[in-house]
């Protein structure tokens, strides 16, 4: 039995966090994410679990660090600027390993920039937005139906690498409305022990929860601790999806709200007899290197599509390592690329061979 | 023979980084010894500062986490929600509570949140090399007021206890200090009464220490003891700010 709704994404996410059992939210008004602090403020109380707006970014964040060291699944949501805020805290929540879900409902930048999609903040969720040598899992969703899906299995990824991810998604996809649905009664899933959890050292030693190492060599050994473990969900949680890339002569390269549009360019080319295929990077952390390499070599050129000025494509160049074959077209400052402005491109790059 | 004076269970065995004459050993201890007294050592979390006492978990032999530079009472809301029945307190400076964390600490208190915190004023920033804070006192000499605090260019001395008495959500605050026997014993006192009235779940209570800090004063640890007799304690006088439970 499934249930359905007609939901926007932002709800969809919400909901998603309440299904996958998340006890803690901590979120602060910011557009475009404001249907989901307030979707989250009517089912936290629903379902009897902690919903605090709080007083900043700032607070918002190092709640769901506590509500987290306490063992708790815990969430803050948020857009661009407010997202920026919260890096101090996702940079705590990576250093002393403690899992949290952050979603970045992103706007035009930089600055205040404005409040219409954008993915101005690929290189801030994916490079280490905050300080020192971290990862985080990154998943981008493109559709209502995978702002639930994504953010309920985010809850489960956090838990099993004990460590933040990140749903990053635009203000498109926040605000649309699409049919949502799920297994009746959907169960958290993932669920794993938490003997590192601040609960009070009742039959057991103290513990402590904390990024700071000042031992001579000790600091290293975490880093290279966390390295392994960054290696780890790079092997194991690659996530795209392929729509014609096998046999393609050029594949475009897109992710969220752009890679709905490039899938249909992908079937508008076709008709003109043009073999072009679609690579969308579901997972942008860990990303899809060994499958666009592997492409790469049949000689496919490449499109990367996005609404920003470029930050993508650096990783579709690092894994291709033939920058004449990649070109990117993007739109910035809350703008989104047309069908027929991605389909010019692609007509373009055709010519000039 | 009756052994008269021991370490508290909930302190562990080591020597603090603490400078000679510094508070905040003094301090974590009467936290021990309440702790002890209630009982409560296997149900206690406390949240550590950015500062000197960064360290705490070093010492106190219960659960503690750090928090980020201010943040402690933010992380000390989702700690103590999600376990509402835990002894939750804070351990923080007057820079990590008075400066860079004014925000999280008015807030906490102004929603009520059932935790505890202990203040420590020793008017500098002693971690990073006594640079001045909120708190320190007009004509103060530190790293960063090289020709000492001025009003008309640095401000004054910030009162936090009496800025958050007029919150509704806050239950308890004292001042107290520990530059003599009696003080110690006093600042023991409104301690525990702090942690007994989360218990109680009064709401939000608050205690802050005045503490000396020798290395930054520029003073032996009896003349910074005789300074906050002094000169101290004028501008931050001891007693029970706000008693509502």
């Amino acid at each position: 039995m499934k249930e359905k709704y007609l939901s926007t994404g932002n709800e969809a996410c919400g909901e998603g966090a309440i299904r996958a059992g998340c006890r803690f939210y901590g979120g602060y008004p910011i557009t475009p994410q404001n249907e989901l602090i307030a979707y989250m403020s009517r089912r936290m109380d629903e379902e009897n679990r902690i919903f605090i707006q709080s007083e900043s970014e700032l607070a918002a964040i190092n709640m769901v660090l506590g509500a987290s060291a306490a063992g708790a699944r815990a969430m803050t949501t948020s857009s661009s600027p407010g997202i920026s805020l919260k890096q101090e805290g996702i940079s705590y929540l990576a250093g002393c390993e403690l899992p949290a879900v952050i979603v970045n409902v992103m706007r035009g930048g930089p600055g205040l920039g404005n409040i219409a999609p954008a993915q101005g903040d690929y290189f801030q969720a994916t490079k280490g937005g905050g300080h020192g040598d971290y990862r985080m899992l990154v998943l981008a969703p493109a559709s209502v139906q995978e702002m639930f899906d994504f953010t309920y299995e985010a809850f489960a990824l956090a838990d099993r690498y004990r460590n933040p991810v990140m749903v990053l998604t635009d203000g498109m996809l926040g605000q649309m409305m699409e049919p949502l649905e799920f297994d009746k009664g959907i169960k958290p899933s993932g669920i794993v022990d938490k003997p590192w959890a601040m609960t009070g050292a009742k039959g057991r030693k103290a513990g402590s929860v904390k990024s700071l190492f000042l031992g001579e060599g000790v600091l290293e050994r975490h880093n290279k601790k966390l390295q392994e473990k960054y290696q780890r969900m790079s092997d194991k949680e690659v996530k795209f999806e392929a729509y014609k890339t096998e046999g393609a002569e050029i594949i475009l390269i897109a992710y969220g709200t752009v890679s709905r549009i490039t899938r249909a360019c992908v079937d508008t080319l076709a008709e003109e007899g043009v073999k072009a295929g679609l690579l969308r990077p579901v997972t942008l952390w860990p990303f899809p290197c060994a499958e666009i390499s592997r492409l790469a070599k049949k000689g496919t050129k490449f499109l990367v599509v996005e609404m920003n000025a470029g930050q993508m494509v650096e990783d579709v160049r690092l894994a291709v390592q033939d920058d004449k074959r990649v070109s990117f077209y993007g739109r910035m400052g809350g703008e989104i690329p047309s069908e027929e402005e991605i389909v010019g491109e692609v007509r373009k790059i055709r010519k000039g061979k | 023979m009756t052994k008269k004076f021991t370490k508290p269970r909930s302190m562990k065995d080591a020597a603090t980084h603490y400078c000679p004459g510094c508070g905040h050993g003094l301090i974590h201890r009467l936290i021990c010894e309440v702790i002890d007294e209630m009982d409560a050592r296997e149900n206690a979390i406390a949240i550590a500062p950015v500062g000197c006492a960064v360290l705490a978990y070093d010492y106190w032999d219960f659960d503690t986490m750090e928090a980020p530079h201010g943040r402690t009472p933010a992380v000390a809301t989702g700690v103590k929600r999600i376990l509402p029945d835990r002894l939750v307190f804070t351990y923080q400076g007057d820079g990590d509570l008075a400066a860079i964390g004014t925000a999280e600490i008015i807030h906490a208190g102004n929603r009520g949140e059932n935790i505890s915190v202990v203040f420590v004023n020793n008017g500098v920033y002693g971690m990073t090399g006594g640079q001045m804070a909120p708190t320190t006192l007009l004509g103060q000499r530190t790293a960063t007021s090289q020709f000492t605090r001025r009003a008309d260019k640095e401000g004054f001395p910030l009162k936090i206890l009496e800025m958050m008495a007029v919150l509704p959500g806050v239950t308890y605050l004292e001042r107290t200090s520990v530059h003599s026997p009696g003080d110690v014993m006093n600042t023991k006192k409104a301690i525990k009464k702090a942690f007994h009235l989360q218990l109680e779940k009064k709401g939000f209570t608050m205690v802050e220490v005045i503490s000396p800090c020798p290395t930054y004063w520029g003073l032996t640890p009896i003349e910074a003891m005789e300074r906050i007799k002094k000169e101290v304690v004028k501008e931050y006088p001891l007693g029970v700010v706000k008693d509502g439970g």
